[in-house]
């Protein structure tokens, strides 16, 4: 299972969308991807709607990710954590690190049909 | 090959192969430490056999039957008799690994090398093969309980072991599944330590500071050929005393086991019980494994080297000083190590903050099993620097009749349970004559056996996981243990229990009301005592095994915490609730020497005194079975009063008339009817005739003498 990241800006900050599973095949991708990303200053957002799976490594990589942000002062929010993977993060302690948000409605419309396009 | 140390790139020689083994790229690995650690640009294994001919690393992709390179050590890789290897460019993640380990098959040279079988590694901190509960697993696969890589790396933030004075401690003994299986726990993960972390708002409410797990390392609860004879249902290894991996938590217990994260899971409870103030006691078993005897499976220190790892006779043939079938050699130096590597671990990266040892008089046994008077283990782990502020807390004998309560070797250090406290208060809560002396002793911190190491050397106890719970105590003459297939003969015969009346459950109110202030009496006194007292979980709410005193087996409603209970029997719960609040007010109950009787000159009262029915005049005839004792502290401190009277009639009680315009003033009274049984601490009612209480029948009494704050 391979992980597809797209950026999008936004005037509140940057959008990161994953797609896709993080584990310690894809996480190093993810993480490339991100932290750039943290450097630029601006709020963060991480977009795991389209997420099925985070691995261990996968959940280490995103606290990495906030660690970094929180040495940069930038604000790290994780929107559209599924049920599963949200169980898995605090049931492991991770889900206390980060802000976490929905997607909106009309966003995971959209992804759900770029991802049916995409097919 | 680089690594980043801030801003900094470090560049490592070692970071690159000088070999290749089987298709890998490898180099020579470090010897310590043991295991299998992550390095840059791959993983180092470490593996200790002292008289392997040759060693090899097994790899499988992870969850594959058959393994996806066998990697032998090159004999340049050997350091002194530990096999170490880097294998470069794996997916720590997605691999599990073993040991093929090649030497003599000699039984009475104490060698049972089997180059035929992959074996776990003894440092494996990950285990994955039963990861999820109950399910029944793949026995046709060679590599049962497979080893893996993880990273321990979790983030703490600010917490350490809390260090809570040992005195002061109140311990829960639980069992991480039992706790919260019961389909009425109401948490999202039940069963788990996930779901124990929910729980952990009742553990404030109730009050206790510690939390004491039954065995949390790596078992197979598979691991029982028996079945329930009245229902064929399947009985399992429940309470998990046949470790299979003694670095890794059970994957069995942790909602995420099947990804492979029970480690985070567990840190994450223990790190959220330390933020509730809340110390963690991992009941630790050293004495055996579960590899049995010489009929029982090889799993890892068996074929890797059995004659270091196991005591065993001249012929070859393993001592069973643990009644399991086979002894770890705990006083050989290689595995005094072990040990002292695996309580390292689960402190450095666990936080733990104590061990129960399992039987551990056998951690004082020679090589050739005989007692040692100073047996090194004992020593090593009580000076260890990482180790220095754990709780260390034996089981001080073993099942071969080494009994060395109040005699085990302390180093200033170690406590033990204290089996003389139990049989002693059970005899004299059921009203058993001739216990008044020893009454005494064990109330005030057992200094007969503890002289010199205080009270808080002794963790007093009624009820543990082993025996009757507190309900079934006072529910039951006899173990009705017919549920564990052995015909009733397996568990204690000798429980000092007494059913008050009528063998188990009856509707008649009489009994009923009787039993509930027995399980109060009980509780009073044990919450009231010098030492360290230990509650069984789901006592406190009145949880019964329906007079099964040995349920190891039994995963099911026998043994799972009922949580309906807490509504049904809020009786209870609460006057436990208050019994732990009333310790913690008072120091003169937890007091870091024992009493002398010596006088505290700003009270006029001495630090402990006996009374009887008449003020200062105990009665300690053979036939007594009514005692009272008031202790005083220093300064401003209250003096309390405790009135145990086990017999089955009232009898009026003269109190000790009180210095400095204090009063006494009564906090609880378990003859009384709820809710007036006891109170919240200071709020206690100011007695009308200070100088006179009448005993109710099998009650206690506990007042409090101080100054009168217009109540």
């Amino acid at each position: 299972m391979t992980l597809n990241v797209k950026e999008r800006r936004t005037k509140a900050g940057t959008v990161l969308v994953a797609t896709g599973e993080i584990n310690s095949e894809t996480s190093g991708r993810l993480l490339q991807a991100l932290l750039p990303l943290v450097r630029e200053g601006k709020p963060l957002r991480i977009d795991l709607t389209a997420v099925t799976y985070v691995s261990s490594a996968g959940l280490r990589t995103l606290l990495v990710v906030y660690r970094e942000a929180q040495h940069a002062d930038v604000a790290v929010t994780l929107y559209g954590v599924s049920e599963e993977v949200r169980f898995v993060m605090s049931a492991t302690g991770f889900l206390d690190f980060f802000e976490t948000g929905e997607a909106t409605a009309a966003q995971a419309k959209a992804r759900a049909k770029a991802k049916a396009a995409a097919r | 090959m680089t690594e980043t140390a801030g801003s900094e790139q470090v560049l490592r020689i070692d970071a690159y192969p000088t070999h290749e083994v089987g298709g890998y790229r490898v180099r020579a690995g470090k010897p310590y430490p043991f295991g299998a650690n992550v390095v840059p640009g791959g993983v180092s294994f470490s593996v200790f056999s002292d008289q392997a001919t040759s060693m090899t690393l097994v790899l499988y992709k992870r969850g594959e039957p058959e393994p996806m390179a066998e990697l032998e050590f090159p004999e340049e890789f050997r350091t002194g008799s530990v096999f170490a290897m880097t294998v470069f460019g794996l997916d720590h993640e997605n691999i599990e690994y073993g040991y093929r380990a090649d030497g003599p098959f000699d039984p009475v040279g104490g060698h049972r090398f089997d180059a035929r079988q992959v074996l776990s590694d003894p440092y494996a901190r990950l285990i994955s093969g039963r990861d999820v509960w109950g399910v029944e697993p793949d026995r046709s696969r060679g590599y049962q309980y497979r080893s893996r890589v993880c990273l321990q790396d979790f983030d703490w933030g600010d917490d350490t072991p809390l260090r809570i004075p040992a005195e002061d401690l109140v311990i829960y003994e639980a069992h991480v599944r039992g706790f919260t299986r019961h389909p009425s726990s109401g948490v999202t993960a039940p069963g788990t330590f996930a779901g124990l972390r929910e729980k952990i708002p009742y553990l404030k409410e109730l009050g206790v500071n510690c939390i004491e797990l039954l065995p949390v390392f790596e078992f197979d609860e598979s691991d029982n050929p028996r079945s329930n004879p009245e229902t064929g249902e399947k009985l399992y290894d429940y309470w998990g005393y046949n470790t299979v991996a003694f670095f890794a938590p059970k994957a069995g217990y942790a909602a995420t086991g099947r990804y492979g994260m029970q480690g985070d899971e567990f840190r994450t409870l223990i790190k959220d019980l330390h933020a509730a103030g809340i110390e963690v006691i991992l009941d630790v078993v050293f004495n055996h494994t579960a590899e049995g005897n010489e009929q029982g499976p090889t799993i890892s220190f068996k074929g890797l080297d059995n004659s270091t790892y196991y005591m065993l006779t001249p012929e070859g043939y393993y001592f069973n000083f643990s009644g399991t079938g086979n002894t770890v050699n705990c006083n050989h130096p290689v595995v005094r190590n072990y040990v002292l590597d695996c309580l390292r671990h689960w402190v450095a990266d666990y936080h733990v903050d104590g061990f129960r040892f399992d039987l551990a008089a056998i951690l004082g046994r020679a090589l050739d099993g005989t007692p040692l008077p100073n047996p090194p283990l004992l020593e090593l782990l009580a000076f260890d620097p990482v180790l220095r502020h754990t709780k260390l807390i034996a089981e001080a004998w073993d099942a071969a009749g080494l009994y060395e309560v109040g005699n085990f070797p302390a180093y200033g250090r170690w406590a033990e349970w204290n089996g003389k406290y139990r049989d002693t208060v059970r005899r004299f809560v059921k009203g058993d004559t001739g216990v008044v002396g020893e009454l005494a002793t064990r109330i005030a911190g057992s200094p007969d056996l503890y002289a010199g190491r205080g009270p808080a050397a002794s963790v007093n106890f009624l009820t543990a996981h082993d025996g009757f719970t507190l309900a079934d105590l006072v529910s039951y003459n006899d173990k009705h243990n017919e549920a564990n297939g052995e015909d009733n003969q397996d568990g204690a015969n000798d429980n000092n229990s007494w059913n008050c009346g009528v063998e188990g459950p009856t509707d008649d109110p009489g009994i009923r009301a009787l039993r509930m202030r027995q399980m109060k009496n009980a509780l009073a006194i044990l919450l009231t005592s010098q030492g360290i007292p230990m509650l069984l979980s789901g006592d406190e709410v009145g949880r019964t095994q329906q007079g099964n005193n040995n349920t190891y087996c039994q995963d099911n409603e026998l043994s799972w915490f009922d949580w309906q209970q807490v509504q049904d029997n809020a009786e209870l719960l609460r006057f436990t609730q208050q019994m732990i609040a009333f310790r913690g007010r008072h120091r003169e109950l937890r007091s870091t020497v024992h009493p002398t009787g010596q006088m505290r000159e700003q009270l006029g009262l001495p630090d402990i005194s006996w009374h009887g029915e008449r003020a200062w005049q105990p009665d300690w005839s053979p036939e007594s079975r009514l005692l009272a004792v008031a202790r005083c502290g220093h300064g401003d401190d209250d003096v309390v009063y405790v009135a145990m009277n086990s017999h089955w009639e009232s009898h009026d009680l003269e109190l000790p008339a009180l210095p400095g315009g204090r009063t006494w003033h009564l906090f609880a009274d378990t003859g009384a009817e709820s809710p007036y049984d006891i109170r919240t601490p200071g709020t206690e009612q100011e007695l009308d005739n200070a100088g006179k209480y009448l005993i109710g029948p099998r009650s206690v009494v506990i007042l409090v003498g101080r100054t009168p704050q217009g109540d």
